[in-house]
């Protein structure tokens, strides 16, 4: 099978350091991803890479614009119409157009999968897809932002103020230097989007998720909880038969399977006959995210390539 | 509740069983004689705490021991929840925001918890509402954020079902 890897950032790079573990043919990603201009063929972009190297299976990992979804969805839609299998840690293309992009893959025959979206290296898509076919989803409420999880967890533990919290998740690199994205709930409500529509195929935005950050979170506010032996979690919900879209900080009971520590991302799912499901794991980094990303090419490759 | 059952062995038993089967707790009996009392049968007092909405299930299992229910003294406000409020609490009128809870008639704000740390900065308050059933509760509930959607308030509720 052959690959092309488009984006070398942190998730590309992980990725390709592993890539070869799974056994799968090298040439082309080694080949396409000196395209990328990071490595640096000259006049030879991504675009050029997409349109007429030749390859199976397009890996996009490249910055996410969750807005737009650019330049990933061109990307992407590209790829697909060519008849291309493509996996992606890209939100903004899923959210945006998940259901373009689905439609054009089924006419196409080819997969378009995206585990490391939601939740890293968590495989809460398996999970839902196959893990718990046949089961009625009723509700998934989670953690989906580690920066956030890690600030408010050193907050009840530590009786560090936000402030302090955001600072130190800075020098660890949990928080980006503008951690807008990720305290105001953005970044989780983007997950929430992807859930709602491929889980439930909705047509919902990020405008339609009610969404409250913890960026005004005070300290005090976690010593009330902690009165109640309980803390406060920033916790994304989907019940689509209550119309429940939301991110919000919410008081939990300690001991409560969703309270999870540090940056650890955790799902938990409400079906009809599983009852609830949670699932814990690292929600980002680089090869967090490489093994998502690996798990959907096996996928691909097992299920769909040898077969044809 | 009072409950008036025969003055005879094991009937006292055969009252207090249902309370478990609903999955009830009780927290005092009151069996008194009376002097007075010429008829063969006695009246008993029971405290207890009861889940939502089984109160009808444990009368009707009680009759069907023989007992007969003289009268049932209900708690109003069972239902317990506790949200915490950041923000500008006291400039934005706290008494009016405990007062559009307590004027509804079905919930009022029994607890009240407030942490200022300095004049400017926002303080943060943990209220407990009662109310009288779960529906009760999530209107109350509604009337709150509402509240803090207008006074431009932070409320941090539950994880629990009371959309």
């Amino acid at each position: 099978m052959k690959i092309a890897l488009i984006g070398f950032g942190s998730v590309g790079r992980g990725k390709s350091g592993i890539i070869s573990a799974g056994g799968i043919d090298m040439r082309a990603v080694l080949d396409r991803k000196k395209a990328t201009g990071m490595c640096g063929t000259p006049g030879i972009s991504a675009w050029d890479v997409i349109t007429t190297a030749d390859y199976d299976l397009l890996i996009e990992v490249t910055p996410t614009d969750a807005t737009t979804g650019e330049p990933a969805l061109t990307y992407i839609r590209e790829a697909l119409a060519a008849g291309r299998h493509v996996v992606t840690s890209n939100k903004g293309p899923i959210a945006v157009a998940f259901h373009e992009l689905s439609r054009l893959a089924a006419e196409k025959n080819v997969q378009l999968r995206y585990e490391a979206t939601v939740c890293g290296a968590v495989p809460i898509m398996k999970a839902l897809e196959h893990g718990l076919a046949g089961n009625e989803i009723i509700k998934i409420s989670g953690v989906f932002n580690g920066t956030c999880n890690y600030i408010l967890t050193r907050m009840a533990d530590e009786g560090l103020t936000y402030q302090q919290a955001l600072m130190e998740a800075r020098e660890l690199g949990y928080a980006e230097a503008d951690p807008t994205y990720d305290v105001q709930g953005i970044d989780a409500a983007i997950k929430l989007v992807i859930l709602a529509n491929t889980v439930w195929g909705l047509s919902t935005t990020l405008d339609d998720v009610d969404i409250t950050g913890i960026d005004s979170l005070t300290l005090a506010a976690l010593e009330l909880a902690d009165g109640q032996e309980c803390t406060i979690r920033l916790i994304g919900e989907i019940i689509p038969k209550k119309n429940i879209l939301r991110i919000s900080p919410r008081i939990m009971p300690k001991n409560h399977p969703l309270v999870v520590s540090g940056t650890l991302n955790a799902v938990m799912v409400d079906t009809d006959m599983a009852g609830e499901v949670t699932l814990i794991g690292k929600g980002a980094g680089s090869r967090e995210t490489a093994s998502a990303i690996i798990s959907d090419v096996l996928f691909i490759r097992d299920y769909h390539v040898k077969r044809s | 509740m009072k409950l008036e059952m025969k003055d005879a062995p094991g009937q006292l038993v055969a009252a207090l069983k249902p309370v478990s089967l609903v999955g009830g707790n009780i927290v005092a009996v009151i069996h008194q004689h009376d002097p007075q009392h010429l008829s063969d049968t006695i009246d008993v007092q029971i405290v207890l705490e009861l889940p939502e909405g089984k109160l009808e299930t444990l009368v009707n299992l009680i009759r069907n021991e023989g007992v007969n229910i003289l009268r049932i003294g209900e708690e109003r406000l069972l239902v317990r929840h506790s949200v915490i409020l950041i923000g500008h609490l006291m400039h934005t009128d706290l008494s009016d925001t405990v007062d559009r809870i307590d004027t509804t008639g079905f919930a009022e704000v029994a607890e009240l918890h407030l942490v200022m740390p300095a004049i400017d900065q926002p303080s943060s308050a943990k209220i407990t509402i009662k109310s009288t059933s779960d529906e009760a509760m999530g209107e109350a509930l509604a009337i709150l954020r509402e509240v803090a959607r207008q006074k431009k308030l932070m409320i941090i509720e539950p994880l629990e079902d009371h959309q």
